[in-house]
């Protein structure tokens, strides 16, 4: 027996899986590109959330049609994949299906992972009809035009034709189907394939298992490229997700210290700034106008983004025609992101102003300033990621950095400041309302 | 009857050298917005009629800071918030009521890292142990068989979990408690928080409030109740909007007790 194809095996597998580190190194790399947030807290709750909404996919089920359909998929694509623990070690060793020995349990298994291929076919099916025949609202919005529609679909035709293979490389396999056991389903198949000789059928396996396997390795590698990477990021982003009550913005420290040294009587105003390590002034930028001045959870976030919608079809804002979807910011997130990650590579290691950013270039003012803040699309993303954490960053950018807010929110603010309260009306009148 | 309002302020407490079971946090709009005025009366009568020994800030008051911080003044913010609490320390206030979810949500949640720690309550919750305690009643009648739909504040629901207190209230004056398709956690926006209702929309085909306040009449409630200020404004508005305002009423919980009570 030749070893030739083992060797081939071995080398298609380390190029598929050595191609795909790469690209995990570059991914962590771009996240941490964010700025530190401490996440140490809460670390029993936080195993919870994980258990809970990425592996029990707790989110899932409150829209329950996609929800249903969603956990076929999701279980059938983990289980299936100790199958691809057999393919490897036969691919590599040159053996045949080297579990069959388990006998009847090995059948079990099999004819498990048969049902549940199928069922995935189905659900990926009803998938594609919901995405294109019936097209659900939320998968026609203006930000899933090009990539993030092809990307969708491209998906579940990588789903059927990986079931497909998995199910005709069990029915053409002329040992398996006449071991009686676990062929569950690909005995139905294999009749398609009754006229032709055993030489056919063993090259139509072949073909089969080697097109599956090389599946497998390319869908791994496309991820880096796709929404799809949710099935790995889905459990560190709800393990890092916020553990406070929704309705808790977080305090920027920098403006505390400042703050505080306002307050302080004994404060020296015309002390020197801090400064830090190597001498230089320490200028903290308030707020974010590009994803540098973002943290890296806010980071995770957008590489962790289903662009499945859920969060943009709750915001009343876009409900109401508005331009704001919070599913763009987390694609724009990621596609600047990505560019700004590019930007590194192509300038060994150092970034080079490109002149674009985040604000202006991906996210406009018009965005920003529609959100009411209602935590609706936190409530609603089945994966913990929090669209309105960015939108506040800008905001406080465009507020703190450029004196940009809307005319009507600056009186409001100058009220405030002057008396007290967002209206015109005088502080010592607070109380007028007991007797009038 | 206003005459017959007992309010006293924090300073009248301190100069008695007294200290009140818990601080009325009344909020701006509460206190300057002439609709929001009558909710913080009613809550103030059922106080009264509860003896809760309470107070207010009057004039120290000032706003919590809520919509700078959500505009994305983290200054602002900060400096009402430091400001706040100085003065609420000063009072060693230990229990705040409120009946705005923005003050609840701010003082609660944002103000502890800044030195302020306080057991803070919505007014919906406030007026929920009262009644569990007996020191309250509600004798129902007036309200029976009408049908009441309850609005959630995002600021009291979604961003703090609170959905029952407001509701076990509604239950208890006999009513028909009627939910929109909307509600609890997927309750929809009355389009006011992150300082919306301080600006214009941004361009779009539909007022938030429209679309909230026709998600309401879709049950066909002869009110609609709320538990925010600004909530209230915006579904009285959308009420308005829709011409239906010889069919249905927009009141704060606070309001429908007090009024059970004939207060
Ligand atoms: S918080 Fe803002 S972006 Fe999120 S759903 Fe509400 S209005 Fe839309
Ligand atoms: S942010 Fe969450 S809800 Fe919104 S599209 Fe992404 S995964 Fe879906």
């Amino acid at each position: 027996m030749s070893i030739i194809p083992n060797i081939l095996f071995a080398i298609i597998l380390i190029a598929g899986i050595g191609y795909f580190a790469k690209n995990v190194k570059k991914l962590i790399r771009n996240i941490n590109l964010g700025r530190d947030v401490d996440v140490s807290d809460n670390t029993s709750q936080r195993w919870k959330n994980m258990a809970r909404i990425a592996l029990g996919q707790s989110k899932m089920v409150h829209r329950p049609i996609a929800g249903f359909l969603h956990i076929i998929v999701y279980v059938g694509f983990v289980i299936i994949n100790i199958e691809v623990l057999e393919i490897i070690i036969d691919g590599l060793f040159g053996t045949l299906r080297i579990f069959s020995g388990l006998g009847v349990v090995y059948g079990c298994l099999i004819g498990a992972f048969e049902i549940l291929a199928s069922l995935v076919f189905v659900a990926v099916i009803i998938f594609w009809i919901r995405r294109n025949v019936i097209k659900l609202q939320r998968f026609w919005k203006p930000e899933m035009k090009g990539w993030p529609k092809n990307d969708g679909n491209i998906i579940l035709y990588f789903e059927m034709v990986l079931m497909t293979l998995f199910l005709v490389m069990n029915a053409t396999d002329v040992h398996f189907q006449a071991m009686n056991s676990g062929n569950v389903i690909s005995q139905f198949i294999a009749p398609l394939f009754s006229g032709l000789s055993e030489g056919t059928l063993h090259i139509i396996e072949r073909a089969a298992w080697w097109i599956h396997i090389i599946g497998i390795l390319t869908f791994l590698n496309y991820l880096y490229f796709s929404k799809h990477l949710h099935i790995l990021l889905a459990f560190p982003n709800t393990y890092y997700g916020s553990v406070k009550p929704k309705g808790e913005l977080d305090n920027l420290e920098a403006v505390t210290k400042e703050v505080m040294m306002m307050m302080d009587p004994n404060a020296d105003p015309f002390a020197p700034p801090a400064e830090n390590e190597s001498g230089e002034e320490e200028v903290a930028k308030f707020g974010a106008s590009d994803v540098q001045d973002l943290n890296w959870v806010q980071l995770l976030n957008a590489y962790t983004c289903t662009e499945c919608g859920r969060c943009t079809s709750e915001c009343p804002a876009n409900q109401t025609g508005k331009k704001l979807s919070p599913r763009k910011i987390m694609m724009d997130t990621r596609d600047r992101l990505e560019e700004v990650g590019k930007n590194i590579d192509a300038n060994n290691g150092v970034f080079n102003d490109d002149g674009k950013q985040l604000f202006g270039d991906y996210i406009t003012n018009e965005e920003l300033w529609a959100c009411t803040s209602c935590n609706a699309c936190v409530e609603a993303c089945p994966v913990s990621i929090n669209p309105l954490s960015i939108i506040i960053d800008m905001r406080r950018y465009l507020v703190m950095e450029q004196s940009a807010a809307p005319v009507e929110l600056n009186n409001m603010m100058t009220n405030i400041e002057n008396n007290g309260a967002p209206w015109p009306y005088n502080q010592m009148d607070r109380l007028n309302w007991k007797d009038e | 009857m206003s005459e017959l309002l007992k309010v006293p302020t924090m300073a009248e407490y301190m100069a008695q050298g007294k200290q009140p079971d818990v601080l009325f946090w009344v909020g701006c709009a509460g206190s300057f917005d002439d609709r929001a005025k009558k909710i913080t009366k009613a809550f103030v009568k059922l106080l009264n009629k509860a003896h809760v020994d309470f107070a207010v800030l009057g004039t120290e008051e000032s706003c919590t800071g809520d919509p700078a911080k959500r505009a994305g003044n983290e200054f602002l913010f900060q400096m009402q918030a430091v400001t706040n609490i100085e003065v609420l320390n000063a009072y060693e206030v230990k229990k705040i009521v409120t009946a705005c979810p923005h003050c609840f949500n701010t003082i609660k949640n944002e103000y502890p890292e800044l030195g302020g720690n306080y057991e803070v309550m919505h007014h919906t919750q406030f007026l929920k142990s009262l009644l569990d305690e007996g020191k309250l009643t509600i004798e129902g009648g007036k309200f029976k068989g009408k049908r009441i739909t309850f609005h959630d504040p995002c600021y009291l629901g979604r961003a703090n979990n609170v959905y029952e207190a407001p509701r076990d209230l509604i239950k208890k004056l006999d009513a028909e408690l009627v939910e929109m398709k909307n509600c609890k956690s997927k309750g929809l926006c009355c389009g006011a928080g992150g300082a919306q209702m301080f600006k214009d929309a941004e361009k779009g085909d539909k007022e938030v409030n429209v679309a909230r306040t026709e998600q309401a009449i879709e049950v066909k409630p002869d009110i609609i109740a709320a538990g925010c200020p600004f909530c209230n404004t915006m579904m009285t508005d959308g009420v308005k909007a829709k011409d239906k305002e010889a069919d249905v009423e927009v009141m704060d919980i606070a309001e429908l007790i007090a009024n059970a009570q004939d207060l």
